[in-house]
């Protein structure tokens, strides 16, 4: 298997863009990293690119708009894990030598307000029982419950965020907050508050793969994984379930082959973006990927470690709490993050000398995604 | 004249308004389920037979939803819950509450199911969904 570098990045900033098209954004993403990777029209072996919300050929219509079709061009969909599920695909199309260079990218102008998915029966949506923040809330519920954190640890994730977010110019929040102005927004489900929740939005990324040149930031491992049967709160959203206690998350069947894949563990790794749907699904998240045992968060939380400054920044561009979720790009924005980290090019949110980075997501259908990065 | 069901097959409803949830057991997994499938959603099982869920439960879970979800068109807020039923192992049905202020919910809070009624899908006017209410006050 031939190892993956990443060639070029491109991101166009999340947020809202009215009079912009995805495709739009896309363009912009794409000749970035097009640009940055030195690489000429007709040398990508193949395309694909995530989105979920993007309708019919949405990649089709990107390169097309850039006189760049004739390869296979892609269009991928697995919920927030799109933008992974992509980059795995193209990752395999260079590790097995079916291609020399691959384009990777993602795309989404989000409806406003709540995400409605065509997941559901139109019944089941009449009956009210489609709530995605409720869901959210009935996880965090149980987060707290079992992993004996409180609502004031949600705070303090979104106090962290939004703290990273505030020196990403790329974010579409950039201000920071404190706990108390978090816990004063109107509660949307509770135990959940308004700034607890991320906001849909646009936004574009992409990444140009190839064999691996020394210096090469490479994809040492990625996994995309879907649920098992039997957790009534998995993001698949059964209307039952049963004792899950021996039932292993998606997050963490995905990080165990990714950190198999690369040969390390979680110790191992020095920067971290994952999916921060909400703040508990991030407080959730960390035990899952190994980052830390189950009520392990606060004391992350308080001694600063999963800041910036502290011994492994997590979520350093501000996580989606910051940027917006653009499902289609959201996971290859983490890894355009992660690129940057490794190549210490992150400006005023580097984390110094790191040299191995996660990213994680996970969403709609209970796909998960882990990347693993790393700096040689 | 009581509203119909708002989808087929996930309970019934007796002269009194009463209504039993209609789930699926396997005896191969020995696990139950809600609503009814083919094929048991745990296990795979394909011996599925219909189950008449107990009644009764504890309450697992509970939120309350404060925004119509898109495709929703009754009032806010309403409860949202997961309750224990009792006589299967450990099955975890999704449904409304009856009262939406999660303050006056406790974790294990008896419940029974009940059945609400909500505007049904496009313009079919009303139509009854299930819902847990507090053990005692189902009418």
């Amino acid at each position: 298997m031939s190892p993956v570098g990443i060639a070029g990045i491109g991101l166009h900033p999340f947020g809202r863009f009215d009079g912009s098209t995805a495709t739009d954004l896309g363009v912009v993403a794409v000749r970035q990293a097009l640009a940055e990777a030195g690489v000429r029209r007709g040398e990508i072996g193949a395309a694909f690119c995530g989105t979920a919300y993007g309708g019919v050929a949405a990649g089709h219509r990107v390169l097309g708009a850039l006189a760049m079709t004739g390869m296979p061009i892609i269009d991928v969909e697995a919920g927030c894990a799109s933008g992974g599920a992509a980059l795995q695909l193209g990752a395999m199309q260079i590790a097995t030598g079916q291609s020399d260079c691959v384009l990777v990218f993602g795309i989404e102008k989000m409806p406003r307000g709540v995400i409605r998915s065509s997941f559901f029966a139109p019944w089941q949506e009449a009956a009210g029982l489609t709530p995605a923040p409720a869901y959210f809330a009935l996880r965090a519920q149980r987060l707290l419950r079992e992993q004996g954190l409180d609502k004031s640890d949600l705070a303090q994730v979104v106090v962290k965020n939004r703290s990273h977010g505030a020196l990403n110019p790329d974010a579409m929040f950039r201000t920071a907050v404190t706990a108390e102005e978090v816990l004063a927004s109107r509660v949307v489900c509770e135990p959940l508050h308004l700034w607890m929740l991320c906001s849909p939005n646009e936004g574009a990324a992409a990444v140009v793969l190839r064999r691996a040149r020394p210096g090469d930031v490479v994809v040492a491992g990625v996994s995309l994984r879907s649920h098992l049967p039997g957790n009534v709160l998995g993001e698949d959203s059964p209307l039952c379930g049963i004792d899950d206690s021996t039932v292993t998350p998606p997050t963490t069947l995905a990080a165990d082959d990714a950190y198999a894949q690369a040969g390390l563990g979680p110790d191992e790794v020095d920067v971290v973006e994952c999916q921060d749907t909400d703040a508990a699904r991030e407080l959730l998240a960390w035990p899952e990927l190994g980052l830390c045992p189950p009520g392990g968060q606060r004391g992350l939380l308080a001694d600063g470690d999963a800041s910036l400054g502290g011994r492994r920044p997590i979520n350093p561009s501000g996580g989606l709490l910051s940027k917006g979720e653009p499902l289609g790009a959201s996971a290859l924005g983490q890894v355009v993050e992660i690129t940057r980290q490794l190549r210490g090019a992150a400006g005023d949110r580097q984390v110094p000398d790191a040299r191995v980075g996660l990213s994680h997501v996970i969403g709609r259908g209970a796909n998960a995604c882990v990347t693993i990065l790393r700096r040689d | 004249m009581t509203p119909a069901a708002i989808h087929e097959g996930l309970f019934d409803v007796d002269g009194t308004g009463s209504i039993t949830l209609i789930g699926g057991y396997s005896p191969t997994s020995g696990l139950a389920h809600f609503p009814r499938q083919p094929v048991c959603p745990f296990s795979g099982a394909d011996d599925v037979v219909e189950r008449r869920l107990a009644r009764g439960g504890r309450l697992w879970l509970w939120t309350a939803v404060t925004a119509p979800p898109p495709g929703y068109d009754g009032p806010v807020p309403y409860g949202f819950g997961i309750v224990e039923l009792d006589g299967e192992p450990a099955l975890r049905v999704v449904g409304r509450l009856t009262v939406a202020d999660p303050s006056a919910w406790t974790e294990g809070a008896r419940v029974e199911v009940t059945a609400v009624e909500v505007p049904g899908p496009g313009d079919d006017g009303p139509r009854l969904t299930w819902a847990f209410a507090p053990s005692g006050v189902v009418s």
